[in-house]
């Protein structure tokens, strides 16, 4: 089942600053809801595990992460494939662009994916309903590591 | 009539169980020392199984086993199989492919199960499946129909996806007809891709005693006795005599579990493995992804008319997707149970169809309510109606003039009609219905801004399956008549057993009432005992609306024979010639006298055996009959649907609805106005709500309830429920059989009702309001300025 999502945040932080914490496997793993680990295979490849819970499904998937299309500061393309045994599989991409703007930097998205088994039986709504979730919770995550740290 | 005899609106005896939740059904079900199955299921349309890995979930906490489709085919488990052999045009025998109850090499679709985790309790093997490691290959999948001849090959056996290509009736004579004729009207039709979602989800319970190596199985099953004669048979799990199915309470089948299914394989399977009764529940996301699908035709129809608007000919091209495997029946319904009704109600001269039937990377499809003949009642309905609309004739005067008048009527698509007036039921229901107050309904309605439209159905069904000669002939590798026994005790209780089985249908009441009414004896002294292959001789099951038709005439057999021999021991008891004992309300009199013995002491005579010898007759009183019907029976009415259409939102309201039906003899009232609302909540399900969706990948999209919308109260109106009667001659009873036949009649009814109320044919299934609305601006109504 096809699903598309599409959105932009605003970051208060420079261009090249944003570049670097996307590209930073431990800001990464910090950042995305229920990452388990994600470690580092090469600059551009990493191996993930993390839990999601959709509705009644609840899986842990594990999988490869690529980075492609690099064109820093600009963005890249990120995609992967992730395996949630009985709850189905997830694969897809989201192009990412970052662009200078006063006070900081507007990072837009663009997800595509495919999902399948019990978790595309889910139905699209819930679905697209709690992928949007995920993605809120991330940059709400990732947009924290902007400021000073506190402690 | 008595108070609970034939005809009598009888209160349902099982009733009091059902709503008090002391049912016993198969999850009710508790064996000591019993396991919990989960099967761990594909989530690819098409792939193929590179490796399993059951290490880690072996290791799981309450683990007893782990069995894959490998270990099923070392075993030497055989496939499931569909038993009803087709034959393609050119003569060559449809492609089986084989059906491992868990795959080993491919998966081809989403929900094939490849790999079971057996536990300790259900929590445990929930979690032990996800540690189960399955590394499949992808492969391009088709779930499309239209695409499937020109898709990736699904199987070795079946080159371009096709199973059959079959055809009935003369293609020539056809073809005469319509170049004859003054008018054709075409028209193409998706019957919509159902899911069954009976109440009950599947369920299997497998135990298996060493001691005496009997395999018992306790399943969700509407026909055990099959069940056991397969699965012992071709799957060669057990010898028959070793292996008993029980299928307790069922809480709705509608076709679904009619079928052989992989789970209740595995699960006798795993019970010998494990040494361990082994028992699964379906979750309603798995009955989603493993019950048998229903319906999915892709239809072209064209019908030939003269200037009078008499039908000349008709004729049919169909795609029947039968999606990945070729479920237990499924060869038959979109043939023998299709094409052989799409004659309807009508005389016409020559009919030719040709089917082509194909796989595709989709759940299984077979028999769900009506099985085919809710798709050849669409055709055949939908047809008519657009014919007259395009003739500027009547919709009731077009069916009036082709009706078919005298009777016996041999069709050209194989089936003889045997009584019937299909007038009287049509008058029926044009008079309950108020047609003739439409046209002042309808410019009420386009005040209050909203479309209305009126639909007719006058739909026939071929029911009382079925005689088993003729179905030997088209290729059934069953027969299919009922049996019964009638079983009188010594206190002159009655217990019956039956082949047919009931999951929602009442038999435990209009069973009783049969044999009440016959011998006299009152309704709570009889019992019906049916769904245990140890208990009950043997039996067809229940499904084609021919429990009463088939499975009471059976009974009926059974009590001829009680009776002629409890005369014979009324006539020891009276003293008198065997020749001269009357049975009349529980009594047995000797002719001209006043002598009489009631039926209960003439049952006590037969056991305590006093009055004769064993020279004389045989003490006892337990009768057993086998009854092959001698046709089908045609149970055919006409349904009239009034929708009101919302211009703004394309939303339907259904607000009338009148079913006059013709079922022959009805036993209980109540229980077949009963059936007749459920058909038609489960026909106006298909025709405006319910609707498979696959995506191009072969992903179901519509894969639970939120997405995939079942009839709800608040959809339907209060139906106007009629009846005629013309008897069936097949039966001793006359019965027709009730069952399917809402599910037949309501969508034709409903869409014929849409398309009136908008002005446009252009409209698929399900009407949605989306749909709707698409259509009306394309149509640009008359009513919407």
């Amino acid at each position: 089942m096809a699903m598309t999502m599409t959105g932009e945040v605003m970051l208060s932080a420079t261009r090249d600053v944003v570049w670097a914490k996307l590209n930073d496997a431990e800001v990464l793993k910090a950042c995305i809801p229920g990452c388990e680990e994600l470690n580092k295979n090469s600059d551009t490849e990493f191996q993930a595990v993390a839990v999601t819970k959709i509705g009644p499904v609840k899986a842990r998937f594990k999988g490869k992460v690529q980075l492609t299309d690099l064109d820093p500061p600009n963005g890249y393309r990120i995609s992967g494939e992730g395996d949630g045994g009985v709850a189905g599989f997830a694969k897809g991409g989201a192009t990412v662009t970052l662009a200078e703007q006063e006070g900081g930097t507007l990072l837009t998205y663009n997800v595509e994916a495919q999902i399948g088994g019990k978790l595309a039986q889910l139905g699209q709504r819930l679905v697209n309903g709690a992928a949007k979730k995920i993605a809120d919770e991330f940059f709400k995550n990732f947009a924290a590591t902007m400021q000073p740290a506190s402690a | 009539m008595s108070a609970t005899g034939i005809g009598a609106a009888v209160r349902r005896k099982e009733d009091i169980r059902f709503i008090t939740g002391k049912g016993q059904y198969t999850d009710d079900v508790i064996r000591p020392g019993e396991t919990r199955a989960v099967f761990v299921r594909s989530p690819h349309a098409r792939a193929k199984i590179k490796r399993i890995d059951t290490a880690a979930a072996k290791a799981m906490p309450g683990v007893v086993g782990v069995l894959t489709g490998a270990e099923l085919a070392a075993d030497k488990v055989g496939g499931l199989i569909c038993g009803w052999m087709i034959h393609s045009k050119d003569g060559s025998p449809m492609k089986m492919a084989p059906h491992p109850a868990l795959a080993a090499e491919t998966v081809n679709h989403v929900g094939d199960a490849v790999a079971v985790v057996i536990a300790e309790t259900q929590a445990q093997a929930r979690d032990a499946a996800e540690k189960v490691k399955v590394d499949y290959e992808l492969l391009p999948a088709v779930s499309d129909p239209a695409k499937a001849k020109n898709g990736p090959q699904i199987h070795g056996v079946a080159p371009k996806n096709t199973i059959y290509e079959w055809s009935l009736g003369d293609a020539k004579a056809v073809d005469s007809a319509f170049a004859a004729a003054k008018h054709v009207t075409k028209l193409d039709i998706v019957n919509n891709r159902l899911v069954p979602n009976a109440i009950e989800p599947r369920a299997a319970l497998a135990e298996y005693d060493s001691g005496t190596d009997q395999l018992t199985l306790w399943n969700t099953s509407q026909n055990p006795h099959v069940a056991r004669l397969v699965i012992s048979a071709f799957v060669g799990i057990a010898p028959e005599h070793k292996l008993r199915v029980i299928a307790p309470d069922v809480g709705g089948g509608f076709g679904s579990k009619i079928f052989i299914y992989p789970e209740e394989v595995v699960c006798l399977w795993a019970a010998r493995k494990v040494k361990r009764p082994v028992k699964w529940t379906a979750e309603r996301h798995e009955s989603f992804v493993t019950d048998a699908h229903g319906r999915d035709h892709i239809t072209h129809a064209e019908l030939a008319l003269d200037e009078h608007g008499k039908i000349l000919g008709l004729r049919a091209k169909t795609i029947a997707n039968l999606g990945a495997y070729m479920s237990t029946f499924s060869s038959s319904v979109p043939t023998y149970l299709y094409a052989t009704l799409l004659s309807g109600q009508y005389d016409i001269p020559q009919i030719y169809c040709e089917v082509d039937a194909v796989y595709t990377n989709t759940v299984p499809v077979d028999a769900y309510r009506g099985a085919g003949r809710p798709e050849a009642t669409f055709v055949v309905e939908r047809l008519v109606e657009v014919a007259a609309r395009e003739m500027g004739i009547d919709p009731a005067d077009i069916r009036k003039r082709n009706f078919i008048k005298a009777f016996p009527h041999q069709t050209p698509v194989i089936m003889a009609y045997d009584a019937g007036d299909y007038n009287a039921s049509l008058k029926k229901a044009m008079d309950l219905a108020d047609v003739k107050g439409f046209n002042k309904r309808k410019r009420e309605s386009a005040r209050h801004g909203k479309l209305r439209g009126l639909g007719y159905s006058t739909y026939i069904e071929a029911c009382g399956i079925a005689p088993s000669q003729a179905v030997g002939s088209l290729g059934a590798g069953v027969g299919l008549w009922e049996s019964a026994e009638v079983r009188v005790n010594p206190t002159g209780s009655v217990e019956v057993l039956t082949g047919s089985h009931a999951h929602g249908q009442g038999h435990e009441t209009t069973f009783a009432q049969l044999v009440s009414e016959r011998l006299g004896i009152p309704f709570e002294n009889v019992s019906i005992v049916h769904g245990d292959t140890d208990k009950v001789q043997f039996g067809m099951g229940t499904y084609g609306s021919r429990s009463g038709a088939v499975g009471m005439s059976a009974i009926v057999k059974a009590l001829d024979k009680v009776e002629a021999k409890a005369k014979k021991v009324a006539a020891h008891m009276l003293e008198a010639a065997e020749g001269d004992i009357e049975f009349k309300d529980g009594k047995f009199t000797v002719a001209g006298t006043d002598k009489s013995a009631a039926f209960g002491d003439v049952a006590l005579n037969a056991y305590i055996a006093h009055k004769f010898s064993g020279q004389e007759l045989e003490p006892g009183l337990k009768e057993t009959s086998f009854y092959d019907p001698t046709n089908f029976t045609f149970p055919a009415g006409c349904h009239i649907c009034e929708v009101e259409v919302d211009t703004e939102t394309g939303k339907t309201e259904i607000v009338n609805w009148t079913a006059v039906d013709d079922f022959g003899t009805v036993i209980n009232p109540m229980i077949v106005e009963g059936q007749v609302h459920g058909g038609i909540a489960q026909g106006v399900g298909q025709a405006l709500l319910e609707g498979v969706v696959y995506d191009k990948d072969g992903q179901l999209v519509t894969g639970s309830l939120m997405d995939y919308t079942m009839p709800r109260a608040h959809d339907l109106p209060s139906f106007k429920v009629g009846t005629t009667e013309t008897k069936s001659p097949s039966n001793p009873l006359g019965i027709k059989g009730c069952g399917e036949a809402g599910a037949i009649a309501a969508p034709a009814a409903v869409i014929n009702a849409i398309t009136d109320a908008i002005g446009s044919e252009a409209l698929t299934m399900p009407a949605t309001a989306n749909t709707v609305w698409t259509a009306l601006q394309r149509a640009k109504p008359r009513a919407a300025a």
